[in-house]
Parts: C-alpha cells; sequence; structure tokens
C-alpha cells in the first residue's frame, strides 16, 4: 500500500506519481469514435450532430467508423427487431474492448411507440450493456451531446 | 545565420568524431549515425503526424463551416494524442479465420515501406541520409511497394470488402504508376540527371514547375491516387466497402497502416516540392526549414482537395489514367525533348 505522505514527498521532488489507468481512461474519454446503427429519425439528428451548427468533432467524437473492428462507442439509435436483434448482437461483439453502449431516443431505451409489437424488442437493454440513456423522440443533437459527455464523466471514473 | 544553415550538419559531423574519439572505428561510427538518423527519421514522422491529423480534422471543419475538435488544449491540439493513447490501449482482435501470418506482417511492411521513402529525400543543403544517383527512381519504385502490403491486408483478412478494397487499390495502382513515373521523366531530362540534389541545384534560376507545368498537375493528379486519398480513396471507400482493406484491423494495427499513409503524404509532397518547387532552395530561413514549409503547403492542397471533391468511380479513374494522363504525359515529353533539341 502506497501511503499519501510517500505521494506527497515525491511532489515535493518534483516527480508527479500516476496510474497507468487515468492515462489510458483520458485517451478513453476524448475519443470515442461511433459505430452507429438506426432507423429513420435519430439518425437524422446524428446527421446534425455532425454537421455545421452543432458539430459533434468540438469534443472530437466526430470519427464515425463503419467498421465494428475501430469503434469505441455504439450508438443504437432506433428500435431493435427481433429479426434486428442477432445482427446487432454480432456488431457488438466484433468490437473490440473497451467498448461502450449509448441508447439514443426512446425506441432503443424502451421499444418507444412499437413497445407493444409482436416484433420489436422493448429496448435494446434487453440484450446489450447500456452505459447511457439519451431520451427523446428524436433527441436534439444537444442531449445527445449532453449523453456523451455523460459517458466521457463515467469513462474518467467521475461518477 | 550560417550556424542555423548546417547546424544539423555539423551535428553529425561532432557525434561522428566524438564517437571516433571513443575508439571506434570510422565504418562503425557511420553505421551509429545511421541508426541515430534513422531514430530521428521515425520520431520526426510520428511528431508530424500527430501534427498533420489535427490539422486535417480543423482543416475539414472549416471547410465544412465547422470548428473542428477544440475541446482538448488549445484549438484541440491534444486530440490526436487522445486518439493514439486509445488506439495503443485497444483490445488487438485477429479473426480465427483469417491467414495469421501474412494479417500480422501486412501494417509493418506497409509502415516500413513508407519509411524507407524518407531515405533519399533532402530535407535540407546536403542532409538527404542517402543521396542515391538514381533517387528518383528508388523513390518510384519503393513508393508503389506499398500497394502489395494493401493486398497481403485485404488477402490475409479473409473478408470480402478487405479483398474488394485490395483489388481496388492493386488495379488503381495499375493505371496510375505509369503517369506517375512519365510526369517525372520531363523533370529528369531538364535536370539530366536523377539525382535529388542535382535536381535542385538545377532549379537554381527558374523552379521547374514553370518549365513543366503539365508535368505538375498530372503528378498531383497520381500522387493523389497514389495516396488513397479522396477524390481517389476507392480502396478505403467507407459507404460502399466498411473500410476496405483495412475493415478487419482493430488498434494498433489500424492505426499503423494510417500512419503509414499519412507518412506517405509527407514523402510524396516533399518529393513534389523537390522535383516542382526547388526542394530547399529559398531565401532567409535556413534550407531545413523550406522543404517542411513548402511540403506543408502541398499537403494543405491535398487536404483541400480531399474536402472539397467528392469520391468518383473506380472505371472512371483507370479510364482517365489510361486515356487521358498517359497520352498527355507522353506528349508532354515529346514536346519538352524537342526543345531541349532546339535551344541545345
Amino acid at each position: 500500500m502506497v501511503l499519501e505522505k510517500d505521494v506527497k514527498m515525491l511532489e515535493k521532488n518534483n516527480i508527479i506519481v500516476t496510474t497507468l489507468e487515468k492515462i489510458w481512461n483520458w485517451g478513453r474519454a476524448h475519443s470515442f469514435w461511433p459505430l452507429s446503427y438506426g432507423c429513420n429519425c435519430c439518425p437524422i439528428e446524428l446527421m446534425a450532430s455532425g454537421a455545421a451548427r452543432f458539430d459533434i468533432a468540438r469534443y472530437g467524437y466526430e470519427v464515425f467508423r463503419a467498421s465494428p473492428r475501430q469503434a469505441d462507442l455504439l450508438i443504437v439509435a432506433g428500435p431493435v427487431t427481433v429479426k434486428m436483434k442477432p445482427v446487432v448482437q454480432r456488431v457488438y461483439a466484433q468490437m473490440p474492448e473497451p467498448k461502450w453502449v449509448l441508447a439514443m431516443g426512446n425506441c432503443a431505451i424502451s421499444g418507444g411507440p412499437f413497445k407493444d409489437g409482436y416484433s420489436v424488442l422493448p429496448g435494446c437493454d434487453t440484450f446489450l450493456p447500456v452505459d447511457v440513456y439519451v431520451p427523446g423522440c428524436p433527441p436534439r443533437p444537444e442531449a445527445l451531446f449532453n449523453g456523451l459527455l455523460e459517458l466521457k464523466a463515467k469513462v474518467l471514473g467521475q461518477r | 545565420m550560417r550556424g542555423a544553415e548546417t547546424f544539423f550538419i555539423d551535428l553529425a559531423r561532432l557525434i561522428v568524431t566524438w564517437l571516433e574519439k571513443q575508439g571506434m572505428s570510422p565504418l562503425v561510427a557511420d553505421i551509429v549515425l545511421l541508426v541515430i538518423q534513422f531514430i530521428c527519421i521515425a520520431a520526426i514522422v510520428t511528431v508530424n503526424i500527430i501534427i498533420l491529423i489535427w490539422l486535417e480534422r480543423k482543416i475539414s471543419g472549416f471547410i465544412q463551416q465547422r470548428l473542428g475538435p477544440n475541446r482538448l488544449g488549445p484549438w484541440g491540439i491534444f486530440q490526436t494524442i487522445a486518439d493514439a493513447i486509445k488506439l495503443l490501449t485497444k483490445e488487438d482482435i485477429i479473426p480465427s479465420q483469417t491467414d495469421k501470418i501474412i494479417f500480422r506482417t501486412a501494417p509493418i511492411v506497409f509502415i516500413v515501406i513508407s519509411l524507407m521513402l524518407y531515405v533519399v529525400i533532402p530535407f535540407g543543403d546536403g542532409m538527404a541520409i542517402v543521396d542515391l544517383n538514381m533517387g528518383v527512381l528508388y523513390f518510384i519504385s519503393v513508393g508503389s511497394l506499398g500497394t502489395i502490403a494493401l493486398l497481403m491486408a485485404g488477402w490475409g483478412s479473409n473478408n470480402k470488402w478487405s479483398l474488394l478494397g485490395a483489388m481496388r487499390a492493386v488495379a488503381q495502382m495499375i493505371s496510375y504508376e505509369i503517369p506517375l513515373a512519365f510526369s517525372l521523366l520531363g523533370v529528369i531530362m531538364i535536370a539530366g540527371s536523377l539525382k535529388m540534389s542535382d535536381i535542385i541545384a538545377a532549379q537554381n534560376n527558374v523552379w521547374f514547375v514553370f518549365l513543366q507545368p503539365v508535368a505538375f498537375i498530372t503528378y498531383f493528379i497520381a500522387a493523389t491516387a497514389e495516396l488513397n486519398r479522396g477524390p481517389f480513396d476507392m480502396p478505403e471507400a467507407e459507404q460502399e466497402l466498411t473500410a476496405g482493406a483495412y475493415t478487419e484491423y482493430s488498434g494498433m494495427r489500424w492505426a499503423l497502416f494510417f500512419l503509414a499513409e499519412y507518412t506517405n503524404l509527407f514523402a510524396v509532397s516533399a518529393m513534389a516540392a523537390v522535383m516542382f518547387f526547388g526542394g530547399w532552395q529559398g531565401p532567409w530561413l535556413p534550407s531545413w526549414l523550406w522543404l517542411p514549409i513548402k511540403a506543408y503547403i502541398i499537403m494543405l492542397v491535398f487536404f483541400w482537395l480531399k474536402w472539397t471533391l467528392p469520391r468518383i468511380r473506380m472505371d472512371h479513374l483507370m479510364s482517365f489514367s489510361w486515356k487521358v494522363l498517359i497520352p498527355v504525359t507522353l506528349v508532354n515529353l515529346v514536346v519538352t525533348g524537342c526543345v531541349l533539341q532546339f535551344f541545345k
């Protein structure tokens, strides 16, 4: 067990002590590369968040990768049907660790207006470990950014 | 000013004399110096790429009326560092059905080839690592080897998108490599040498871009295709092929490909500066600042093209290369030869 006293003493000698996890988490928290999945209206907001007025690139999260191998964050922006479930599961499995899931919009959170349908799952958290929920129908880009910043705080260990 | 001009050459000489004083033979001292030069180039390339990626993201933002990364540090300059840390610590996935050896060596081959290009680039007056007497030929032939690495990546991944991307890279290479070589031939005819230092010395009075404007334009188009950059980024067409030849690569293996592409970008831009814009020649500033300045200006034009033009179709590029670029470069060669003969 490293004592606080020892750390203080090192700091006096101009030696900064940190854990590697802190640096890694700093890197990870500031560069989520999203992989998007969606149906119709939430992806439109997703596109708007990438465009000039809102600009997701300010936070450095604009690198949308088409290949799950290079993505860190799965943005589920739409209802997941029974038929689509194995595909989403497979895409999630193809992403390399560490990976996160953001449920965007009411359909992804609970099935939304389709939740009573025979073919629609009541939310993607029935089979995916969702980290952040962004409610709305569809949520505005600001709401998505707030969700991303919440996820950043989570990765940094601030909550 | 004299001291600044020869700073790096003096430094190298100092190191060699110091090593020889330690009792090393001149040969060993030279080898040690080569190793130091390689480490310097690797460091320059890495720092350069971190700046370039940040610059590209910023400039793409400005072109699209956005701000670009601006949260991490002033103007977002730490953004690329965060990305690099994340990529270094990602899981390294090697799918079970891949050809393991080829899959693993492809990124290494790609980055090694792109680093090999830097051997002949004269960074300043007398600052090429090796001033080969066939430097241009070396540059063209080594530069075209990168396609093999892409083919290895596509084949080894055992993925249809990867293979399609690799096939496209090869088809593209066949069509752009010939006009690329032909466009440089005009410059070589005027300079009368394949040696980089001779070519730069021949541009004492006038830059070759004014004597060979057609050759410069064809070189620029062919070089854009060689770099797999937009509008010719068919091997990595995200909308059609997921990520082309890189589809199955994750984490640092993918980052190596990315690194190599930007390494190539700087090498090709420096080559354009050497062949058409007088290399390290320039007033006031030391020569080893002029080449990076010219290369960066050329790279900005590459960025500008990429973020302005839409991707063209594969067969359009091929027919454009075969039916337009090759005849144009051939006519340029004939005219250059006639004029040289006439004014001899």
